[in-house]
């Protein structure tokens, strides 16, 4: 009951800021929205007994990325001209609703094979053995920091001054 | 809460994100929206997770590698951002027509 509770008042004020993310006018205050908005996936996560990846989207959403849009804004003084549209606004729509359409449609008449177990809490030693353990995801964890590293590189290279 | 309440939130996230995607100039905002469809597509994994493979946690891993792509993706995205502002002193994604045809 209290998780349903939690779920639907998560849920609202999510989507709630990410249309403000999409309508308000001012960039500044739409990343302060997609703040708001990536805490409360991060309560979603909690709600679904992820604690490991609500503290992930806390560290890493929340932390990093906000801070990194928020200074690029600071940096590109577009902010006077606001969030405005462009000529698509009206198809954009249209494929974003149709889309919506579909895959809820996709989604609600598909009969998924739900196990009602109960969920592992807490997650952080389960989903070390999944990464590290066999037949786990031992090279995909490899090569994700090779990619960051490559990221890392290529923002300082674009960035740099000549 | 059943499976199809998290996996229709996760589907107004991504619409949400696929409109701003399309519709918006500013290139910052629109790589808000991407971030934003990121996360309605980590919801659904999450959700997978729980609901479906609860013992594997499957989706979870799924999850920590979008999560650690958007990263990327973000510090890439603001330096290429930067890099136009500074070229030609505006970060509007309609402006930027060298590629376009």
């Amino acid at each position: 009951m209290g998780s349903a509770i939690a779920f639907w008042i998560l849920a609202v004020v999510g989507v709630g800021a990410a249309l403000a993310v999409v309508l308000l006018r001012d960039v500044f205050r739409a990343a302060l929205a997609l703040v708001l908005c990536f805490l409360t996936v991060a309560g979603i996560y909690v709600t679904l007994s992820a604690d490991f990846l609500a503290a992930v989207q806390v560290l890493v959403y929340v932390g990093a990325i906000a801070i990194l849009i928020i200074l690029a804004i600071m940096m590109t003084r577009d902010l006077q001209k606001g969030s405005r549209a462009n000529r698509l606004r009206i198809p954009a729509l249209v494929v974003a609703v149709v889309f919506f359409g579909v895959v809820v449609f996709a989604m609600v008449n598909t009969s998924w094979r739900v196990i009602s177990a109960p969920p592992q809490e807490p997650t952080t030693s389960a989903l070390a053995i999944r990464l590290f353990g066999e037949n786990g995801f031992l090279l995909p964890l490899e090569i994700a920091p090779v990619l960051l590293l490559a990221a890392i590189l290529g923002a300082i290279v674009l960035v740099r001054e000549k | 809460m059943s499976l199809e309440h998290y996996l229709v939130l996760a589907a107004i996230l991504f619409s949400i994100g696929l409109y701003g995607a399309l519709a918006k100039r500013n290139a910052i905002i629109i790589l808000m929206s991407i971030e934003l469809m990121l996360n309605g597509v980590n919801i659904a994994m999450v959700a997978f997770s729980r609901y479906i493979v609860p013992l594997l946690l499957t989706g979870q891993i799924f999850a920590i590698f979008i999560m650690v792509v958007a990263a990327a993706e973000a510090a890439v995205g603001l330096a290429i951002i930067i890099t136009i502002y500074r070229n030609r002193e505006s970060v509007d994604a309609t402006e930027v027509n060298l590629m376009k045809w």
